[in-house]
């Protein structure tokens, strides 16, 4: 019974439920730019990168290798402690949706570039062959068999650095994790903590479940 | 420009905060080596769960791997760290990172596990039981050999993200690379250890992330 | 049916070549693989070329429409500079001439009628309901419309083949290149591609065919070019190529393939 009254005291919830539901849009809201746009930065990336330029190819592998090996942590405190030291004050979302959108961009170019390389030479012949043009192949005919095969593994990286919008919480973002956090400290129980894991739950738990079915699906059908 | 290298690449407060930095870069090495292992085991044993015919060992499995690929990682942590003590759990924070990344990390690992193994051909164990072997022998010497090599992107960028990830573990006071850089930042007032720490972490990462997207091309040639 | 192809009816009279290669050379850096080929094409011939793995046979005729750019010499299309071309003319040019490759390269993520109306659409800019009408109509052709709404991955190969055929002839080509079109089916399947072939010379179609169904050239070929090691050593009519050849390497070659070694 202690177990239950210091994990899920029904007082508590309903406390502090109407700040952590808002505590869900905002999460909600920074997840949803996030995705669409690292998604759309990467497809541009990927993009300019088939065009084979020395000098867009070299910064584009740049900044998606950077984008992958730094943890976002260590360049969301950088953002947001060390750029006012030049002016420039950026708010607590905002440094976790240009991070998080970064890291996200930097992945997503990756996973649509590997698709791009593994349509087959032939797949670019027969565009070319039938009259269709370097941006026409590539948008009707390279990019959509490129997209499918990088589903499973977006999906993925998508879901894991949307997670990461609790690292607002080292900075003041007022999302799940930090108002939860803070309901920990006043209110002296940990049930805010168990509320916020059943709102992650509730947000991605279904996400994991798509992401089964979707590997499932193009499994087979490749 | 001045303020900018002043503040971001000041080699003197570089060169003051390195021994701190070294000491927390031991503390993020052996966090790895511990989180790694356990997840690599974990991972191992989980995927064996889910991919057995015997219900009673699947569904936990799965539900267990789900659970814990749908929970941000910060959040398990300060759940870990912060909520257990109310039921009575006092925690080492080095204690409560490890077995909160071992409950993401292995989920994770899991994954990359049960895609492995789902990779080998059916026709590569009916053979090897054909020829006497034991099931725990087919497995040991035929499948999972197969199983690791077709995976290998996916078990090194799991690795790079375990790095990552041991960064979080400054939410928590321990004393890893980036707690101590953060802690060198706010006593100098000055990002430059912060952009140290994000270096030590490029000089770790990059030669791995450029193997892994090298890997993916090579999986795309043929 | 012959419409739908729509011939030149007075296609075989024309003196100027449809298809015209003139003194084609390829290197691959230093390696030469094409030496100065003459060949070319008469409207409504269907030119047949034989030659050992690795003879030039395939770069010679990816050269045709420049999935492989010649080194030297020029191409001409009924009259036209192939070989002048750039960036949008390219495009335009390459809508003239079809091909058929060896693995379909059908696009997987398309319907075989969309396959079949890509082009048409993008590249001809013809109005999609028009596109769909000559797809049906081609894929008529190829006997296979009652698969128009199936995907590639759905179809044999010798049926996806037939759709590549399809493909290409729907864009109302002015010669048609075969790259060993039956080299990757089995050869029960083979049958079925060859039909579509033999029909589309019946109907006038100018064919330049690289293949090692020496059958197939024996009754449907005017004309039979051996190609070695990257020049054009005889060429003929087929009774003469097969029945009484000229040169030594010609010879080895065809008592090769007799003897099933090729």
């Amino acid at each position: 019974m202690r177990f239950l009254d210091t994990f899920f005291d029904g007082a508590v919830m309903a406390k502090y439920l109407p700040e952590l539901l808002s505590a869900i849009v905002t999460t909600l809201w920074i997840s949803l730019i996030v995705v669409v746009a690292g998604l759309a930065l990467g497809l541009v990336m990927a993009c300019l990168r088939t065009l084979g330029r020395w000098y867009l190819t070299l910064p584009i592998v740049a900044f998606a290798d950077i984008g992958r090996a730094l943890p976002p942590l260590v360049v969301i405190l950088i953002f947001y402690f060390g750029l006012p030291g030049l002016g420039i004050n950026l708010s607590g979302p905002m440094v976790l949706i240009l991070v998080l959108g970064g890291v996200l961009a930097a992945f997503a170019e990756e996973i649509f570039w590997a698709g791009l390389t593994s349509v087959s030479r032939g797949q670019w012949e027969a565009g070319r062959a039938t009259g269709l043009g370097f941006g026409q192949t590539l948008f009707e005919i390279a990019l959509p068999q490129a997209v499918r095969m990088g589903i499973p593994p977006l999906v993925n990286r998508a879901l894991a650095i949307t997670k990461m919008t609790a690292l607002g919480s080292v900075i003041g973002v007022k999302e799940i994790l930090t108002v939860s956090s803070s309901a920990q400290s006043f209110s002296g129980s940990a049930t805010p903590l168990t509320m916020a894991a059943l709102a992650y739950l509730a947000i991605f738990l279904p996400v994991v479940i798509l992401s089964r079915v979707l590997e499932q699906r193009y499994a087979w059908a490749v | 420009m001045n303020d900018f290298i002043d503040l971001f690449f000041n080699l003197d407060i570089m060169a003051q905060a390195w021994p701190l930095l070294l000491k927390g870069l031991i503390v993020t090495l052996q966090l790895c080596g511990v989180v790694i292992g356990l997840g690599l085991v974990g991972g191992l044993l989980l995927a064996l769960g889910a991919l057995s015919p015997r219900r009673w060992l699947k569904w936990p499995a799965v539900g267990f791997i789900d659970l814990f690929r749908a929970l941000p990682p910060l959040v398990l942590l300060v759940f870990v760290f912060s909520g257990l003590p109310f039921a009575g759990l006092d925690l080492s924070p080095f204690v409560a990172v490890v077995i909160a990344f071992f409950l993401n990390n292995s989920a994770y690992f899991a994954e990359v596990f049960r895609a492995g193994i789902q990779s080998v051909p059916k026709g590569q164990a009916e053979a090897a039981r054909a020829t006497g072997l034991s099931q725990p022998q087919t497995l040991a010497h035929v499948v999972l050999p197969q199983a690791v090599r077709n995976v290998l992107p996916d078990l090194l960028s799991n690795t790079v993200e375990v790095v990552k990830l041991t960064s979080l573990a400054s939410v928590v006071s321990l004393s890893e690379l980036l707690y101590s850089a953060n802690m060198a930042r706010s006593v100098t007032y000055n990002s430059s250890p912060l952009i140290l720490a994000a270096l030590v972490y490029l000089a770790i990462l990059w030669p791995l992330v450029r193997l892994i997207s090298r890997y993916q091309r090579g999986l795309a040639v043929h | 049916m012959t419409a739908a192809i729509s011939p030149t009816p007075s296609a075989k009279v024309h003196a100027r070549p449809m298809l015209e290669i003139n003194k084609l050379g390829k290197s691959f850096g230093t390696t030469e693989v094409l030496t100065s080929i003459d060949l070319s094409v008469r409207p409504g011939e269907l030119v047949f070329v034989i030659g050992p793995s690795g003879s030039g046979k395939s770069t010679m005729l990816r050269c045709c429409n420049r999935l492989e750019e010649p080194s030297s010499g020029t191409i001409l299309l009924d009259g036209e500079h192939v070989t002048a071309c750039q960036g949008r003319a390219l495009d335009k040019m390459r809508l003239k001439i079809g091909m058929v490759f060896q693995g379909f390269h059908l696009y997987p993520h398309k319907s075989v009628l969309a396959n079949v109306m890509l082009a048409q659409v993008k590249a001809l800019k013809r109005s999609k309901a028009d596109a769909k009408t000559r797809a049906i109509e081609m894929l008529e052709h190829v006997g296979l419309a009652h698969k128009a709404e199936s995907m590639p991955s759905e179809l044999s190969g010798g049926q996806q083949q037939r759709v590549a055929i399809a493909r290409a002839l729907a864009l109302d080509p002015k010669v048609m290149l075969f790259d060993e079109p039956t080299s990757a089916l089995d050869p029960e399947l083979v049958g079925s591609v060859l039909k579509v072939m033999k029909q589309l010379r019946e109907e006038g179609m100018t064919m330049l065919v690289v293949s090692h169904e020496m059958e197939f050239a024996r009754e449907a070929a005017d004309r039979v070019v051996f190609m070695d090691g990257g020049v054009v050593v005889e060429s003929g009519p087929p009774e003469e190529i097969f029945g009484n050849p000229q040169s030594p390497r010609l010879q080895s070659f065809l008592s090769r393939v007799n003897r099933g070694g090729e």
